[in-house]
C-alpha cells in the first residue's frame, strides 16, 4: 500500500505543478483564477467537505476554488463548552491552509455579491468574477432578525447577541455571562423548527448551568420554546436538568417570542405574559443563507430554504448549482447540523466528480449523522441517525431500525464514555472536513 | 477478488497518472470505485478520512483493518454480543452487502 501513498502524493504533486502553471496555486487571495471547474461558495463544514473530498475524490484532477470570507474556521460544534467556560475559542478555531497546502484548493478570501446561475458566474464583493462548470453553495443560515421585534437594534449595540454562528458573538456571550451578577437570569429563546442544530439550545442551557452551579449558584436559566416541547434528545436533556442542575433550569414550551427589550431585560410573546432576564440569548426564525436567498435559489418553504435534488443536491431552482447543508430544505428525519452537512457534501462532491466524468451518479448514496450534547465538562449525551436514498421517493429516509440516542439511565460510565467519543469526533470531523 | 480490483485501479491510477502528467486529464477512477469511495466516506467523519483518525483519537481507525474484522466487528454491533455507545444503533443502517464493501475499502486503505 505504500505504492498507493506514493503515487498519490506523486499525483499531488503533479496537481500542484499543474495548478502552477494555471497560476492557481499559492495562498489565499494572491492570485484569483477567472475559471474554475467547481467553484464553491462558503467554507463551513457543508462548503469545505465538499472542496476537499471533489479533489480526493477526482484523483486532484478537478481544479476547486473555495471562497470563504472569514480568515479562520471556527465551529459552532463544541462552541456551547465556549460558553460553558471548559473549551476557549482557540480550542475551537481551525485553519483553512491544509486545504490549500495538501489538497491543492485555491482559497479566496471574500464574499460572493452575486450568483449568474446562466452565464455560470459567480461576482465577489471585491469585485472580479470567476466562471465555474459546477457551483456549490453553502452558505449556512441567515437570521431573520426581523421577525422579533427590536433584535437588530438591541443586536447593532451589542446588547443581545444570538452566538447561532460561532466566532465573536461566542466571546461576548461568554464575556456577558461572566458580568451577570449571581442572582441573575440567562434567558435563551428557541424559533420554531427547523432551525440550525436542533439540540444545540438545550446543549447550550446545561452548560451555562454547568458554569452558574459552580461559579454563580443563585443565578437561573430560562429556556422559552417557540416548539410544544424539546425538540431532540427531551427527555435525557429533561433527566440530566432534574438530576445536575434541579431549580437552576426552567423550561417553558409554546414560548413564541414576539419582541425584547435589551434595556429593560424583557421578552414578549404571541400568547403568554412578558418575560425578564438579565442576560437575553434571543434566536430568531431561520432562512437559507443570504447568497442563496438572493439568488433565488430559496423555492420552498415560503422562500426560507432550498429545495435540492437529493441525489446529488443539485438545486431545483438552478441548473449546475449544488445546495449543502443548513440552507436546504430538509428530508424526513434530517437534521441541520454540521455532521450532516459533512455528509451531504460527500453524496454532492461524488456526484459532481461522476457527472464531469460523464457517469451516472450512485443511485444509492448514505449519510450519516451523529449529533453529540456536552451537558457538563465531561458527560455527553448522543443522537445518531443513517440515511439512505429512496429512489422510488427521491429523497433520502432513515434506515428502518437504525440509529437513536442515548441510553435514559445516564450511567456516569457510560455518559463519561460518550464525553471521550464526543471529544474524538470533534477532532474527526474538523480533520476530515478540513485537513 | 479485490486484490485484483485494486491492482487493477492501481494501474489505472499509474497509467491516468502518466497521462496527468502530460497534461491529459483523463479520470483515474471507474465509477464503482467512485462509489464505494463515496459510500465509505460516510464513516471518516468519526473515523477519519480514508479511515485514517487523528493521534489519539477514542475512535479506532480503520485503514488497514482487515476487512474479516470489520465485517465481524459490524454483525457484533447489529446483534448487540458487542456493546457500544453508537455503534449498535449506525452499524443497523448498513446492509450486509454495503458492510463488506465498506470493510474491504478501509482494509485496502494505508494506516
Amino acid at each position: 500500500m505504500t505504492t498507493t501513498n506514493n503515487l498519490q502524493r506523486r499525483q499531488i504533486l503533479q496537481s500542484a505543478a499543474a495548478l502552477s502553471l494555471l497560476g492557481l496555486a499559492g495562498c489565499a487571495t494572491t492570485s484569483m483564477p477567472s475559471k474554475a471547474k467547481v467553484v464553491i461558495v462558503g467554507g463551513g463544514f457543508g462548503g469545505a467537505t465538499a472542496a476537499k473530498y471533489i479533489r480526493l475524490l477526482s484523483q486532484y484532477k478537478i481544479d476547486v476554488v473555495l471562497i470563504e470570507p472569514n480568515a479562520s474556521f471556527i465551529s459552532c460544534p463544541v462552541s456551547n463548552m465556549v460558553l460553558g467556560g471548559h473549551k476557549s475559542m482557540a480550542d475551537i478555531t481551525s485553519s483553512y491552509e491544509h486545504l490549500s497546502k495538501k489538497h491543492g484548493v485555491t482559497m479566496v478570501k471574500d464574499m460572493v455579491s452575486k450568483i449568474d446561475a446562466a452565464k455560470k458566474t459567480v461576482t465577489l464583493a471585491s469585485g472580479g468574477s470567476i466562471a465555474y462548470d459546477k457551483l456549490v453553495v453553502s452558505p449556512g443560515i441567515d437570521l431573520m432578525m426581523g421577525s422579533i421585534e427590536g433584535l437588530a437594534a438591541a443586536n447593532a449595540s451589542g446588547q443581545i447577541v444570538q452566538a447561532w454562528k460561532a466566532g465573536a458573538e461566542t466571546a461576548t456571550l461568554r464575556k456577558q455571562l461572566e458580568a451577570m451578577p449571581d442572582g441573575g437570569t440567562y434567558a435563551i429563546t428557541i424559533p420554531v423548527a427547523p432551525y440550525r442544530c436542533p439540540p444545540g439550545p438545550y446543549e447550550r442551557a446545561s452548560q451555562i448551568a454547568s458554569y452558574f452551579k459552580v461559579a454563580k449558584p443563585k443565578s437561573k436559566i430560562l429556556i422559552l420554546d417557540g416548539n410544544p416541547d424539546v425538540t431532540s434528545k427531551g427527555p435525557l436533556f429533561k433527566k440530566v436538568w432534574a438530576n445536575q442542575y434541579k431549580g437552576m433550569i426552567e423550561y417553558r414550551g409554546d414560548h413564541k417570542v414576539t419582541a425584547v427589550d435589551a434595556k429593560t431585560g424583557t421578552i414578549k410573546f404571541e400568547i403568554q405574559e412578558d418575560a425578564k432576564a438579565t442576560v437575553i440569548n434571543a434566536l430568531p426564525n431561520m432562512r437559507a443563507g443570504l447568497i442563496a436567498v438572493n439568488s433565488g435559489l430559496n423555492n420552498m418553504a415560503n422562500g426560507r430554504w432550498c429545495g435540492v435534488n437529493y441525489l446529488t443536491f443539485e438545486s431545483t431552482a438552478a441548473k449546475d448549482v449544488h445546495v449543502l447543508g443548513d440552507s436546504i430544505q430538509i428530508a424526513p428525519g434530517m437534521p441541520k447540523s454540521g455532521h450532516m452537512a459533512n455528509a451531504q457534501a460527500k453524496v454532492a462532491a461524488a456526484a459532481i466528480v461522476a457527472q464531469l466524468n460523464g457517469w451516472e451518479v450512485n443511485p444509492n448514496p448514505m449519510l450519516t449523522n451523529t449529533c453529540y450534547s456536552m451537558v457538563d465538562a465531561k458527560n455527553c449525551i448522543h443522537v445518531a441517525s443513517v440515511h439512505e436514498y429512496v429512489a422510488a421517493e427521491k429523497t433520502f429516509k432513515t434506515v428502518a431500525g437504525s440509529g437513536g440516542v442515548s441510553s435514559i439511565d445516564l450511567k456516569p460510565e457510560v455518559t463519561m464514555l460518550e464525553g471521550a467519543y464526543a471529544e474524538s469526533w470533534a477532532q474527526n470531523i474538523w480533520a476530515d472536513t478540513l485537513a | 477478488m479485490l486484490n485484483k480490483r485494486i491492482k487493477i485501479q492501481l494501474a489505472t491510477i499509474l497509467v491516468a497518472g502518466l497521462a496527468a502528467f502530460a497534461g491529459v486529464t483523463a479520470s483515474a477512477q471507474s465509477k464503482d470505485e467512485l462509489y464505494v469511495a463515496g459510500v465509505s466516506a460516510t464513516c471518516a467523519t468519526c473515523h477519519g478520512t480514508q479511515g485514517r483518525a487523528t493521534n489519539g483519537s477514542a475512535v479506532v481507525t480503520l485503514a488497514g483493518m482487515p476487512a474479516a474484522n470489520i465485517i465481524l466487528q459490524m454483525k457484533a454491533f447489529k446483534d448487540g454480543t458487542r456493546p457500544a455507545t453508537v455503534m449498535h444503533q449506525l452499524s443497523k443502517g448498513y446492509s450486509d452487502a454495503q458492510v463488506a464493501m465498506i470493510a474491504n475499502y478501509f482494509a485496502a486503505q494505508k494506516k
